[in-house]
């Protein structure tokens, strides 16, 4: 099988494949190794791991051939450069953490490297995930695989920029994501791939470079969503190195993708037709209410009041937990030092930050801060915990009405490089749909589910009861059906 | 509640950062084009409101009360602890000195 129809391939058509021994894991390798190469000009990867690569797929030819093989022997995936992989340097693509090699392996990427994947290495990303377009990275913006109908660079959305870039342009089978705001779902939906952030507690934080403790979650992002659940069941898993890791069964999500949604509930949240919103982003969010409805499941309309005050509620919590969570970046223990002559300790710390740390998280820090420090923490921090508690309330009521909620996943289609970067509430605004059910907690997921009259790619956006990723998956997936075959970007790379 | 210079530089080194001169108004612009924009949450009514403090809805665990359990986090690890770190000497990590 050539090379291009290797790299095509579903994850789950890979598992046919190595196991009817059409082709080898070290073929498979060898194709996507060159594909990354191919594509540089993307910049989706801040490391390569080709070595890495090969060896995992020797591993797994050998356990294929053994009848030893886990569920995801020979697949190549990407890793995110928020997640800490032993012996191969992980910087969140921030300059304060160049060089950084941790000594350890996330429990998310561990579990995937127990079950056979193989790592074709570290995607690039917004600095510490801070960012909706992938423009905060230390190592360059990612340029998504489609360009708008002048042939203009956009943005492939963030903070995930370098896994939906990848996985969209056909060069990983598979990648991690995290979300904290919406960073797995924005980018999947710029970019035309799937992508799931699952409950708060599912995945393991542990070996993730924290942005904000209480919102960060890891989820997978491939081309479809059985994809999603394959990657989803090996991603998942009960940690006793994560304090807030849920200790439940994980089920095999791939059994939800049934295809049958007949007397499901599906809830149309009307705080979410906001003011400027695209006609066309408000016609495919009646399209996707149609398909359920053909596919059997029963519309209603269900409220979200405090939906308006996510946003802002987002930017004092995720900010105050940021400044928290980054004052470890000290010069001491890893990453950049910076050291005036004759300075002392303090002027190291500063010195160190302020050359260390990109503009964008530099000012969050400044902001979460403002609203930790005495006289400010009541109004600002405390406020925002009160709202918080009243948005997740707000789905505690709307999930008494319905089983899944249906909204559009992003206000827009991908922008140009820069058409965003003067003005950061328009950036933030990004957000607006995938903030509220980080906010509660809630599995969430983005699948493609049509393109605007530029055919560029946008997602549909499906927001589940805490723990019933099942739900959430299993609509999806009619969606997706629903949705049928989408334009997949032209690879202009090869050409230019 | 906008900031003024002098608070944008006191939240500076309350964060340890260093912030030029010419660096503090831009500074300042940016955080109050953010604080003013998030000020709307004084619209929302929260007064018995208990303030949110775990997303999900479990008792914090609490793990035995071991040293240096090696499956979990530890100790006994000196050599990859100090594997990254800028300055290490003698089994400890060195910063500038402290005490004249």
């Amino acid at each position: 099988m050539n090379d291009s129809l290797l790299t095509d391939l579903s994850i789950a058509d890979m598992q046919t494949g190595l196991r009817a021994r059409q082709f080898t894991a070290v073929e498979l390798a060898k194709a996507h190794i060159k594909a990354v190469a191919d594509a540089r000009v993307l910049n989706a990867f801040i490391v390569e791991t080709p070595d890495i690569a090969l060896a995992q797929a020797k591993a797994a030819d050998e356990a294929l051939a053994a009848g030893t093989a886990r569920p995801l022997a020979g697949i190549p995936l990407g890793i995110k450069d928020l997640f800490c992989t032993k012996g191969v340097q992980t910087t969140a693509a921030s300059k304060i953490l160049e060089g950084f090699v941790p000594q350890y392996e996330a429990t998310v990427s561990a579990n995937l490297f127990r079950d056979g994947a193989v790592m074709l290495g570290k995607l690039n990303m917004d600095q510490f995930a801070m960012g909706s377009s992938n423009e905060t990275s230390a190592y360059g913006n990612v340029l998504n695989p489609f360009r708008n109908s002048e042939g203009k660079a956009l943005v492939p959305g963030g903070s995930s920029g370098g896994s939906a870039a990848a996985v969209a342009a056909g060069i990983v089978a598979g990648a991690t994501g995290t979300d904290t705001g919406g960073s797995i779902r924005q980018p999947a939906a710029f970019t035309g791939i799937a992508g799931i952030k699952p409950t708060y507690g599912r995945c393991s934080r542990w070996g993730i470079v924290a942005f904000a403790s209480s919102l960060d979650q890891a989820g997978p992002m491939a081309r479809d969503v059985r994809d999603c659940a394959i990657l989803l069941n090996s991603m998942c898993s009960y940690d006793e190195k994560d304090s807030t890791s849920i200790n439940q069964p994980v089920p095999d999500y791939t059994a939800a993708l049934t295809g049958d949604i007949r007397g499901l509930r599906i809830g149309i949240p009307r705080e979410y037709r906001v003011d400027g919103m695209p006609v066309e982003i408000d016609a495919l969010w009646q399209k996707g209410i149609d398909w359920l409805s053909a596919a059997g499941a029963t519309i209603v309309d269900v409220s979200l009041p405090h939906t308006k005050y996510a946003l802002p509620t987002y930017y004092i919590v995720a900010p105050a937990e940021c400044s928290s969570n980054l004052a470890r970046y000290d010069g001491v223990r890893y990453g950049l030092r910076v050291s005036p002559k004759h300075g002392s300790l303090s002027d190291m710390y500063e010195a160190t930050r302020a050359t260390g740390f990109g503009k964008e998280v530099r000012k969050r820090i400044m902001i979460g801060t403002y609203v930790l420090s005495a006289g400010y923490y009541d109004a600002y921090y405390i406020k925002a915990q009160k709202v918080r508690a009243l948005i997740a309330q707000d789905f505690d009521r709307a999930f008494e009405h319905c089983d899944v909620i249906l909204t559009p996943t992003a206000p827009s289609a991908a922008f140009p490089l820069g058409a965003k970067s003067a003005d950061p509430i328009a950036m933030y605004l990004n957000d607006v749909f995938t903030v509220p059910a980080s906010l509660a907690g809630l599995p969430a997921m983005s699948v493609p589910a049509g393109v605007d009259s530029g055919g560029l790619p946008l997602g549909l956006h499906l927001i589940g009861k805490a723990l019933d990723e099942e739900t959430v998956l299993k609509v999806g997936h009619v969606v997706e059906q629903a949705a049928g075959r989408l334009a997949k970007p032209l690879k202009w790379w090869l050409h230019s | 509640m906008a900031v003024d210079e002098k608070i944008v530089k006191r939240i500076a080194h309350l964060a340890r950062m260093q912030l030029d001169d010419t660096d503090v108004a831009p500074m300042m612009h940016e955080l109050n084009g953010i604080l003013g924009w998030i000020e709307q949450l004084e619209e929302v009514e929260t007064g018995t409101i208990p303030a949110m403090t775990s997303v999900v809805s479990q008792k914090l665990k609490w793990r035995a009360d071991v040293v240096n359990q090696p499956e979990l986090t530890g100790g006994a690890r000196q050599a990859a602890v100090l594997a990254n770190a800028a300055d290490a000497q003698f089994g400890f990590f060195s910063v500038p000195k402290v005490i004249e």
